[in-house]
């Protein structure tokens, strides 16, 4: 057996067995569930830093590399195909690090937690199949799969918060039930749903219209599509992954979806699979159709520069720990658009880069975000304050995290920031440039405010919190790792440049972006 | 790499090893104790590879790729020593080694883990202030830049659990990130035009011509607004004097002698582009004049002592900027280095005397002069070196500062900091008299304090004389080429000064309330620090605040409430035609019919 | 005589079934519409067999008593089900089926 043609596959088929071992073997068994969990999920990480090594960085090498086909319906022209070119790379990298300390950080679910770790193995499947899946049909049932599990999740094993609903709309938001987790989760569901929808029909009319023979993603980027078709397939693929990416104003199903969902949700979702729409607006949008993107990227950037201000002006108004870290992840999704719409190499790589540093911060921020609502029973900001001298572990990863999230030099966070800034400067939007630097500082503002409140003066008076304990064994697996790896592709970030850029250059050179 | 290259590497290396071991290995960080010795040790091997390489002169220039991109990398990180590098890292090593060895006695009843910590951020920030001073191009430069930018703010909240200190510190971010906004786009804007961060190439561009200057006026204002945040200019000086709020040693390194003069450092450095905007230039020398002057009234009308020394290095601050923006690069790089010496005395006098008496009121403090000796002779020494008397550093820095801006023509500025000469003066000696002279207020028993601490106070003291010294025996500061009668004006000034305040807080011939009564209007607005902080309250308050507040409930209740909306309508729609569904099995049959009818109708019609 | 009367007289006796079975409130009445219903069909079939001369028609017609005989038989006895668990045969109160 090739490593090389089989590691794709292992990495992604690794996490369902793991949640088949766990359905069949692991009843009553917590500890098993949870070592089963862990195991896999490490295989995965283990088998992604594996291919990270063995990626051939030569520009001019095969683009997809590990390649692996079997076909399925031949008539359809359907076939299992995989591969990854440096995006597919590093987004898998990124999951695999993101579950992985997931698993640790949900170390204490109670509740049914065979069924939960079998259903975020079973998602996690779905993620790392949509970044290596090279045929559409087959990218989009690995697209669902990572979708739908979500329902149940969050449903089930989600947190309510309280909203009181007043305004315009007052009425409708108390007979939706806005704030209770099946809300949450019936929002988010139908939200994506709707989103996939608009992807299905942007498929299939790429399929029909390269001939119906093959939905292979090789062969219909050979195909030069109709200018026209191009326009409206960008548009269902911008608008269908983009809802998923958080894109404004189909944003509101992320505050409340992570909000409601628990710690490795939360984290999975907003860490990996928000980066599923923006890979998605990249790879079918702008990979398959260059006229199609180069009518509607004013559109992407200009609504991308929106979110990052929008984004982050709402999460300054929340007082709501848990909703502040959903909403900066709106702002911080727009970096990814907005670099993406730049079309140029330093915007795309910075794109790619933000939605690897954002996973891994975001992670992180959730992660912590959990262990302080397990301590103190609370995540309303301003009735939290001095827990730094009671948790001071947690304090130090949440202002590392905090750092990253507001583009402090030395965490990812800040090259891939500063590459968009380099990219929209050079794009011939260059104003993008502007909002785009003013979402730094709205950050630096609601980042510092929430640090300080909650970690920073005086424990208030009360005693309602006392004592709490710091993150213990298995949570600190999780925090190490993904601080490490923060620091680590900030003070080095040619480890993940050097394959995003193999994929960006031959990317941006058929859209002719290139000078 | 040759030698140079390798010293620099070491002065960068040995902190930044000991930083990451402090960090790392949280028993070494705990012990307290040890993980200051760990620090010093650092700092200590950075100091003598700094001096080395000082000495030696050689200058070098290294670069790795940091950004790759297609075509050779984006951005580079390397090393670049010359002349002025390798004099401000000297400053840098000396003054972090000085203030490191005096915080162990300073931070002697801290416990251990919170002594560890604060020797590992002391390590990071000789890391980042090295790494800034090394730095060959802009982006390395706007890397470490914000790091110093961090450990400013991670050490004024080093005591995290006082409000007023998380406040500061928090305060002091922000204010510096506005200026830095301005720096990052001015990067990002002069990459667009010259496609390249690094300052030898940037040099080159600008010295044949490349780089056209139209346009450039704006970009290079951009990267002095960095500056502006750093440095305390106005009207981003408001976080400086709340940033005393950290320990003594604290502002002694980061805001009186290292992270403050940064800005300073950065026009230096791109001075070559700097040239190419005169109108850019003026407006520095301008602002600096103004922001001395400014922050010289400030200092006049200040209880703490600390804040009385953060004003004034405000206005030393805007000394240096102000010879920088008249075309005098040496003058204003010369006094930062004096002032980087003998601020940091002042500075860690003031903390022997708040560790002595235990408040920072000088109205609570007075006749220390007996209780502690050594502590009055180095601080008097630092400041007549402030005020500028003949023979100290600062004499000749000011002269040769004040030489600059008169020769560069910009004679309003030139009056400004003339009239500051004598207020800097006047505020020192007030303090000076009040804290050391005067009438016993203190409580306790006040005492020199340890070996540990007045060892480096001793040290700066004897380099304050002796870099004086070695001017006055040559006859002359560096850029002592301004006419004959500066250096007459500006002596008398502060002798005035220094005689002005003898009569009024020593003889007390003239009492201060009289004086505050004089100039009662000038009096409530320094007491209001100009409104500024207020206006800038206002601003995030009623700007950022509200602006917050009032997109979070367009959030809410207009995008979200539009979808809830849907949503309502839907599941109210839903609900009439629920009722359709009566159950009854006839009315189903009602329209079975007239579906038959309807069905009947539509295929005849004709 | 030709094929129209009889086909009017079994448009009749539909339309007679057909009113019965809506405004009926008993669930007898509604199968004894039911019932003139299934009867107008079986007309039909006979008029058009014979005028086609086609015995098809008298062959369905046959099938339809048969299936008749039997659908009543069932309905009675759902009728009968029903008025042990609910006490009434009123069709307006069997709303089971409301949404």
């Amino acid at each position: 057996m090739d490593l090389n043609v089989w590691i794709l596959s292992l990495i992604t088929w690794m996490p369902f067995v793991g949640a088949l071992l766990i359905m069949f073997t692991a009843r009553h068994r917590p500890r098993a569930v949870r070592l089963i969990a862990a195991v896999a999920t490490g295989i995965s990480l283990l088998l992604s830093l594996v291919a990270y090594a063995r990626f051939d960085g030569d520009v001019d090498a095969a683009r997809f590399q590990f390649y692996q086909k079997v076909a399925l319906v031949p008539p359809l022209g359907i076939s299992y195909e995989v591969g990854a070119d440096g995006i597919g790379l590093v987004l898998v990298l990124l999951t695999a690090i993101i579950i992985f300390a997931g698993v640790f950080a949900s170390w204490t679910v109670e509740t049914r937690s065979q069924e939960f770790y079998a259903l975020l193995l079973v998602l996690v499947t779905g993620v790392f199949g949509v970044f290596v899946s090279l045929d559409l049909f087959v990218f989009f049932l690995f697209y669902e799969l990572a979708v739908l599990p979500m329902y149940l999740l969050i449903g089930i094993w989600g947190s309510s918060a309280q909203i009181r609903p007043r305004g315009l709309f007052g009425w409708a938001m108390r007979e939706t039930g806005v704030g209770s987790k099946e809300y949450a989760a019936m929002k988010l569901t139908l939200y994506l749903l709707l989103g996939s929808a608009f992807i299905l029909v942007g498929i299939l009319a790429l399929y029909m219209a390269a001939g119906g023979a093959s939905f292979s993603f090789l062969e219909m980027e050979g195909v030069a599509f109709d200018p026209v078709l191009q326009r409206w397939v960008f548009l269902l693929f911008y608008v269908g992954f983009g809802i998923l990416a958080g894109i404004w104003p189909l944003h509101t199903w992320s505050p409340d979806g992570h909000a409601s969902a628990p710690t490795a949700v939360s984290m999975l979702h907003a860490g990996v699979l928000m980066k599923l729409g923006a890979y998605g607006v990249v790879r079918l949008g702008m990979g398959l159709l260059p006229e199609g993107t180069h009518d509607w990227v004013p559109l992407v950037g200009t609504i991308a520069t929106i979110n990052i201000v929008y984004g982050a002006l709402s999460a300054m108004a929340q007082t709501d720990l848990k909703y502040v870290i959903a909403y900066s992840s709106v702002s911080h999704m727009g970096i990814v658009l907005l670099g993406a719409a730049t079309l140029t190499e330093a915007g795309l790589n910075g794109s790619v880069f933000q939605m690897f540093a954002h996973g891994i911060m975001t992670g992180l921020f959730f992660a912590l975000v959990g262990l302080v609502y397990e301590k103190a029973h609370s995540r309303e900001i301003f009735r939290m304050g001095g827990f730094g001298r009671m948790m001071p572990g947690i304090a130090t990863a949440f202002t590392i995290g905090g750092l990253s999230s507001l583009g402090l030099p030395a965490t990812a966070g800040f090259v891939a920031e500063f590459l968009t800034f380099l990219g929209a400067w050079r794009s011939a939007h260059s104003w993008w440039l502007f909002p785009a630097v003013a979402g730094t500082f709205l950050t630096a503002i609601y980042v510092l405010r929430v640090v300080k409140q909650i970690f920073w003066g005086a424990v208030p008076a009360g005693g309602e919190f006392h004592d709490l304990p710091d993150a213990r064994g298995p949570e600190w697996v999780a925090l190490v790792l993904l601080i490490f790896v923060i620091v680590l592709f900030g003070v080095a970030p040619g480890i993940a440049l050097g394959p995003i850029d193999t994929a960006t250059v031959p990317l941006l050179a058929r859209l002719g972006a290139l000078p | 790499m040759n030698d140079a290259g390798t010293l620099a590497l070491a002065a960068l290396g040995l902190p930044l090893c000991a930083f990451v071991l402090l960090a790392v290995v949280a028993p070494l960080r705990r012990a307290g104790k040890a993980a200051g010795a760990l620090g010093i040790a650092a700092i200590g091997g950075a100091l003598v590879a700094a001096l080395v390489l000082w000495r030696s002169g050689q200058g070098v220039e290294l670069a790795w790729s940091w950004l790759p991109a297609e075509g050779g990398p984006m951005a580079t990180v390397g090393i670049l020593v010359d002349p002025v590098a390798a004099v401000m890292l000297v400053l840098v090593a000396l003054v972090s080694f000085l203030v490191q060895l005096y915080s162990l006695g300073y931070l002697e009843h801290e416990t251990g883990p919170a002594l560890g910590r604060y020797y590992a951020y002391h390590s990071l920030f000789a890391v980042s202030m090295i790494g800034l001073v090394l730095a060959g191009n802009f982006l390395q430069m706007f890397i470490f830049w914000e790091l110093v930018g961090l450990c400013s703010y991670l050490l004024i909240g080093f005591w995290y659990d006082k409000p007023e200190a998380a406040r500061a510190a928090v305060k002091a971010f922000w204010t510096t990130k506005v200026g830095d906004l301005g720096f990052i786009i001015g990067i990002v804007l002069l990459w667009g035009r010259a496609g390249t961060f690094t300052f030898s190439e940037l040099f080159k561009m600008a010295g044949d011509g490349t780089l056209a200057p139209d346009g450039l006026g704006l970009v290079m204002f951009l990267i002095y607004l960095g500056a502006v945040g750093k440095s305390a200019q106005f009207p981003l000086h408001v976080w400086l004097p709340d940033a005393m709020e950290g320990p003594t040693p604290v502002s002694a390194l980061i805001h009186a002698a290292t992270m403050v003069a940064a800005g300073v450092y950065l026009v230096t450095r791109a001075y070559p582009l700097f040239l190419l905007t005169p109108d850019v230039l003026a407006l520095i020398g301008w602002v600096g004049a103004f922001t001395a002057l400014l922050a010289a009234v400030l200092g006049l009308v200040q209880a703490d002592i600390k804040r009385v020394l953060a004003y004034s290095t405000v206005s030393q601050l805007g000394y240096m900027m102000a010879a920088l923006g008249a075309g005098a690069l040496g003058a204003g790089f010369f006094h930062l280095l004096t002032h980087g010496l003998f601020k940091a005395l002042l500075f860690l006098g003031a903390g022997a005397v708040i560790h002595a008496v235990g408040t920072n009121d000088v109205w609570r403090m007075g006749r220390l002069g007996g209780a502690m000796p050594q502590t009055a002779i180095v601080f008097l020494v630092g400041t007549l070196a402030l005020a500028g008397i003949w023979p100290l550093a600062g004499f000749f820095s000011k002269d040769a500062v004040l030489a600059g801006v008169w020769e560069g023509g910009l004679t309003v500025p030139f009056l400004m900091l003339a009239l500051t000469v004598f207020l800097t003066a006047f505020y020192m000696f007030r303090v000076v008299f009040l804290v050391f002279f005067g009438a016993g207020r203190a409580e306790g028993h006040p005492h020199d304090p340890p070996v540990s601490m007045s060892l480096p106070l001793w040290t700066l003291a004897g380099l304050t004389v002796g870099v004086g010294g070695y001017f006055a025996l040559r006859g002359g500061g560096q850029e002592g080429h301004g006419p004959g009668w500066i250096p007459w004006v500006s002596s008398a000034l502060a002798v005035a000064g220094i005689v002005c305040a003898w009569v009024t807080y020593q003889k007390q011939a003239v009492s201060a309330e009289t004086l505050a009564r004089i100039f009662a209007p000038l009096y409530t607005a320094a007491q209001r620090k100009f409104w500024l902080d207020d206006f800038y309250g206002a601003v995030y308050r009623g700007g950022f605040l509200a602006l917050s507040r009032l997109v979070g409930w367009v959030d809410r209740y207009l995008v979200d409430g539009l979808v809830n909306w849907a949503s309502a309508w839907t599941l109210r729609v839903g609900d009439r035609l629920r009722r359709i569904q009566t159950g009854r099995a006839q009315d189903y049959l009602y329209g079975v019919a007239f579906g038959l009818l309807l069905v009947i109708v539509w295929s005849y019609w004709p | 005589m030709g094929l129209q009367p009889y086909l009017l007289l079994a448009a009749c006796l539909f339309a007679i079934g057909l009113f019965g079975v809506l405004t009926r409130r008993n669930a007898i009445g509604i199968l004894l519409g039911i019932e003139l219903m299934l009867n107008a069909v079986n007309v039909n079939l006979v008029a058009f067999a014979r005028y086609a001369a086609d015995p098809a028609g008298l062959i369905f017609a046959l099938f339809t008593i048969s299936i008749t005989v039997a659908e009543v038989a069932l309905g009675l006895a759902i009728v009968i089900l029903i008025f042990r668990v609910r006490r009434t045969v009123e069709a307006d109160r069997l709303d089971l089926l409301k949404g």
